[in-house]
C-alpha cells in the first residue's frame, strides 16, 4: 500500500487544481444555479476535461481511455470538490463507465466506452429508489417478456439523469428486495417509451433526477452483464464511486477549512483578529486532525482499488464514512465561524454547506458505511 | 519483489525463528522489561528475547549501528513494527532512554556523549527518567525553578521535580534546570546525572488507578560533572521541545503498544452484549464501536502516511502534535467505550468476582486519563497545532 502520490499523480493533482481554479471556480456553479441552466454543467468545460484525458481516466487505452487509475481519478475529484465544480465525473466516469467496463460485452463496451472517453456520451446510473442509499433493496422490476424485458418501477437521485445519453438501470429480475441475488443491469435509452424523467431541484444545485418506468420495453441485448448476478460487480463499482466521492468531499472540506482559517486570520473584533482566541483555535485544530485522518483513508481506498487489494470494500466504506463525518463537521463550523456573513447567499461558504449535505447522502451516509464496515469486520 | 518486500520477508523469517512463543502472547503490565542496573525479567524468556533483539540492533531499529541500533530507514522500521504486530511479538524493551533521550542525543549530543550514553540505552543497561515538570511548572513548563549553579568543577543542583515517571526505579535522569534568571526560556539548560548521586530523593505518588508510577523528586546540593551538559548552557529549551516531540510520539502510540492485554473493543462488545444475527447485540453500541474502530483504522493509516512522507523526504512536522492529541484522546474513548460495553463487569477494584482481565480494564481506564495530561495536555497540543501548523496568531 502506498499513501503518498508519485510524480505523475502529483502533476495531475496540480493540473486539476489549476484547471478548476481557472475554468470552474465556485462562481461557475452559482451562475448555473442563477440562470437555471438546462444542462446543469458546462459542456465546454467537460469537453476540455475529456481532452485532458479525464473522461477516460478509468477506461483502457484500447477503448479510447488513458487508464490512469483510481488514485489519479481521486486527485481530479478532490480538486473538483474544492470549487464545487459540477461535472459528469462521478456519474459518467466513476459509476457509469466503470460499470460498463466491469459488466459489458465487447459490443456494449465498444458502443459506450470510446464515446465516454471522448466526452460525447453522458451516462447515468439509476439505482436508488428512496431517500436513503439501499442498493440491495432494489424493487424496480424487469420481467422477461418475449425477446426482451419489461421494466416497471421508480428510481430517484439519478445523478445527471435528465441529461444522460444512456441510462444504466439496476433492476430486480428475481428474488425480493434485500436479496443480493436477482439484480440485473439494463442499458436504457432515455427516449424510450414508458420512461418519464423529472429533474430534481436539490439544495446543492447539482444534477439529479427521478425516473418513472411504466411497462418500458428493452430488447434482450440491453442486459449488461449476467442476469440476476450483477451485484458483485455493481458492489465493486460502488466502492470506486465511494472512494471518488470521498475524495471530492475531502476537497470540499479542505477548501471550506482553508477559507475559514483565512477568515479567522483576517476578521477583527475586540481589537484583535478572532483567530487569536483559544476557543476558536482549538476548534480549528480539531478540524485539522479530522481532515488528516480523512486524507489517509481516502488515499488508502483509492490505492486499494488500483492494486485489487481485498480490503478495498472495507477501505471504501472507511473513506466514505470519514469523509461524511468530517465534511459535516467542517461545513457546519465554517458557517458558524464566518458569523453573520456566512448566512448570506453572497458569501460562497454557504454553497459548501449545501453541497456537503447532498454529497453525504449520495452512495450512503456515514451511518450506512459504519454498519457496512462492521459487517465486513464481522462484528 | 522490491527491496522493502524482501526486507519484510527476511524480517518475518527472523522473528519467527528468534521470538520465543511465550513472547508472542499478550503482555501483562508487570512483565514489561525496563532494563537498568537491576533489571527485572519477570518472565524468564523475556531476557532471551531482549538479548536476541539487542544483538540485531532492533531495540532501537533506526539508530546507527555504531551506537547499538539497527540502521533501518523509517519505512523499514515500520515494516519491522508491522511484522512484530502480525506475529504479536512483545516489545522487548521499554524506557525513556530508547524513546526520548536517545533520539535527542543523536542530534544534540557530542561524540563523547553519544559514545558514553547511547550503547547502554540500546542494550537496556541504564534506565532513565525525565525531570521536567515541577509543582509550579506544568503546562507552563518554562517557568521551572530547579536551579543549577556553576561551581567550577561541577554543577550544583537544588530544587524539586514532580510527575517524574519511575524516578524511584531509574538509574539516571535527564533534567531541565535553570542556569539563568535573566530570561524565562533562555535560562534553561539540559543536564544528565546519576540518580545514585548524594542529595537525590524520589518519593512515589499514589494515583487514582492505585499505581505509583510517578514520583516527587527532590535535589539537595547534587553535584553534577560539567561534561554532563547537553548542548549549550542556557540553550536547553530547544532540546526540551525536541525531546517532547519524541515523548508525544511515544504517548500517542499508547493505545497501540505491541502485545497489550486488553482485547479489541469489538471483541469485548460481543462478549458482554451478546450477538444478534452475528452482530453486536446492541445496535447503538455497535455503531459506536464501528465509529471507534474506524477512527483507529484511519489513525493507523495516518501514522503510516507520515512514515512514508518522512522516508520520501517530505516530513510533516505538524503531525507529531496531532498524533499525541489524537492518540491519547482515542485511547481514553476506547476505555470509556469498553466500560459501556462491559457494564459493571469493568468496574471492579479487586476480588474474585472479577476476572484478571476485568480488573486490569478498570485500572487501565483510570490510567488512560493521564495520557492526555502527561507530555503536554491535549489543550497544549491543540495550541501547538493552531500556532505551528495552522499559523493562527497568539
Amino acid at each position: 500500500m502506498t499513501l503518498i502520490l508519485n510524480d505523475e499523480q502529483q502533476m495531475l493533482q496540480q493540473a486539476a487544481r489549476d484547471f478548476f481554479a481557472e475554468k470552474q471556480p465556485v462562481k461557475a456553479l452559482r451562475d448555473l444555479r442563477d440562470r437555471a441552466d438546462a444542462t446543469g454543467f458546462d459542456r465546454n468545460a467537460w469537453q476540455a476535461m475529456a481532452e485532458l484525458g479525464w473522461a477516460g481516466i478509468l477506461i483502457p487505452e484500447s477503448e479510447g481511455g488513458v487508464d490512469f487509475g483510481y488514485q489519479g481519478a481521486g486527485q481530479i475529484m478532490e480538486q473538483a470538490g474544492r470549487t464545487l465544480a459540477a461535472s459528469p465525473l462521478l456519474a459518467t466516469v466513476l459509476l457509469g463507465a466503470a460499470l460498463v467496463r466491469a459488466l459489458g460485452n465487447e459490443g456494449q463496451r465498444a458502443a459506450l466506452l470510446p464515446a465516454v472517453a471522448s466526452g460525447e456520451k453522458i451516462l447515468a446510473l439509476a439505482l436508488d429508489e428512496g431517500p436513503h442509499h439501499a442498493p440491495l433493496h432494489t424493487a424496480l422490476s424487469a420481467e422477461a417478456n418475449g425477446d426482451g424485458y419489461c421494466l416497471n418501477g421508480r428510481k430517484t437521485m439519478v445523478l445527471d439523469g435528465h441529461v444522460a445519453d444512456t441510462l444504466l438501470v439496476v433492476a430486480r429480475t428475481s428474488g425480493k428486495p434485500g436479496d443480493a441475488n436477482g439484480l440485473s443491469v439494463f442499458i436504457v435509452p432515455p427516449q424510450s417509451a414508458g420512461l418519464h424523467c423529472r429533474r430534481l431541484n436539490l439544495v446543492d444545485s447539482r444534477n439529479a433526477a427521478t425516473l418513472e418506468f411504466t411497462s418500458l420495453r428493452v430488447p434482450a441485448e440491453a442486459l449488461l452483464g449476467p442476469l440476476d448476478g450483477a451485484w458483485p460487480a455493481l458492489s465493486a463499482v460502488l466502492d470506486g464511486g465511494c472512494a471518488g466521492l470521498a475524495a471530492e468531499m475531502l476537497g470540499t472540506a479542505q477548501e471550506a477549512f482553508d477559507r475559514t482559517l483565512n477568515y479567522l486570520r483576517m476578521r477583527q473584533q475586540f481589537g484583535v483578529v478572532i483567530g487569536s482566541f483559544q476557543a476558536l483555535k482549538h476548534r480549528a485544530a480539531l478540524m485539522f486532525c479530522e481532515l488528516e485522518l480523512t486524507r489517509s483513508a481516502v488515499r488508502a481506498a483509492l490505492d486499494a482499488l488500483d492494486t485489487q487489494n481485498p480490503e478495498a470494500p472495507l477501505l471504501a466504506s472507511l473513506a466514505q464514512a470519514k469523509a461524511c463525518e468530517t465534511l459535516e463537521l467542517v461545513s457546519s463550523e465554517a458557517v458558524q465561524l464566518h458569523g453573520g456573513i456566512g448566512m448570506t447567499d453572497a458569501e460562497e461558504i454557504g454553497l459548501f454547506l449545501k453541497r456537503a449535505r447532498v454529497a453525504q447522502q449520495t452512495l450512503g451516509d456515514a451511518r450506512y458505511h459504519r454498519a457496512r464496515y462492521a459487517g465486513l469486520r464481522q462484528f | 519483489m522490491d527491496a522493502l518486500e524482501t526486507f519484510r520477508a527476511e524480517t518475518r523469517a527472523w522473528l519467527e525463528a528468534n521470538c520465543p512463543a511465550s513472547m508472542r502472547t499478550p503482555m501483562p503490565e508487570d512483565e514489561r522489561v525496563w532494563g537498568g542496573r537491576n533489571p527485572v525479567f519477570k518472565h524468564p524468556d523475556s531476557q532471551r528475547w531482549l538479548a536476541a533483539m539487542v544483538e540485531r540492533g532492533w531495540t532501537v531499529p533506526t539508530w546507527p549501528r555504531e551506537y547499538g541500533g539497527g540502521g533501518l530507514s523509517a519505512t523499514e522500521a515500520l515494516v519491522l513494527k508491522e511484522e512484530m504486530q502480525r506475529l504479536r511479538c512483545r516489545q522487548p524493551l521499554f524506557g525513556f532512554g530508547i524513546s526520548m533521550l536517545g533520539p535527542v542525543l543523536l542530534t544534540r549530543g557530542t561524540p563523547a556523549q553519544k559514545a558514553e550514553f547511547l550503547p547502554p540505552i540500546a542494550r537496556g543497561e541504564i534506565r532513565w527518567c525525565q525531570g521536567y515538570s515541577e509543582p509550579g511548572a506544568g503546562s507552563d513548563l518554562a517557568s521551572l525553578q530547579t536551579r543549577a549553579e556553576d561551581r567550577g568543577e561541577h554543577w550544583l543542583v537544588n530544587g524539586q521535580k514532580v510527575w517524574t515517571s519511575y524516578a524511584h526505579l531509574a538509574d539516571w535522569i535527564f533534567c531541565l534546570v535553570r542556569t539563568s534568571t535573566e530570561s524565562k526560556h533562555g535560562g534553561i539548560s539540559f543536564l544528565l546525572f546519576d540518580m545514585a548521586s548524594p542529595g537525590v530523593e524520589a518519593r512515589p505518588i499514589k494515583l487514582i488507578s492505585g499505581a505509583s508510577a510517578f514520583c516527587e523528586t527532590f535535589f539537595t546540593n547534587v553535584e553534577v560533572p560539567k561534561a554532563n551538559l547537553v548542548g549549550n548552557i542556557n540553550g536547553g529549551w530547544d532540546i526540551a521541545k525536541e525531546l517532547l516531540q519524541h515523548e508525544r510520539g511515544m504517548i500517542s502510540e499508547i493505545g497501540r503498544t505491541v502485545g497489550g492485554t486488553t482485547p479489541p473493543v469489538d471483541v469485548i462488545a460481543k462478549r458482554y452484549l451478546g450477538l444478534a444475527d452475528g452482530s453486536i447485540g446492541d445496535p447503538v453500541l455497535r455503531d459506536a464501536v464501528a465509529r471507534h474502530v474506524m477512527d483507529d483504522h484511519a489513525f493507523a493509516l495516518t501514522l503510516r502516511r507520515a512514515a512514508e512522507e518522512s522516508s520520501a523526504g517530505a516530513a510533516n512536522g505538524g503531525l507529531s502534535s496531532m498524533f499525541k492529541y489524537y492518540g491519547t484522546e482515542q485511547n481514553k474513548r476506547k476505555f470509556e467505550l469498553i466500560l459501556k460495553c462491559a457494564g459493571t463487569a469493568a468496574l471492579g477494584w479487586e476480588g474474585e468476582d472479577f476476572t484478571e482481565e476485568e480488573l486490569t480494564v478498570c485500572r487501565t481506564w483510570l490510567r488512560s486519563k493521564g495520557n492526555s495530561i502527561e507530555g503536554g495536555t491535549s489543550e497544549i497540543q491543540l495550541n501547538v497545532i493552531a500556532k505551528r501548523v495552522l499559523g493562527l496568531p497568539d
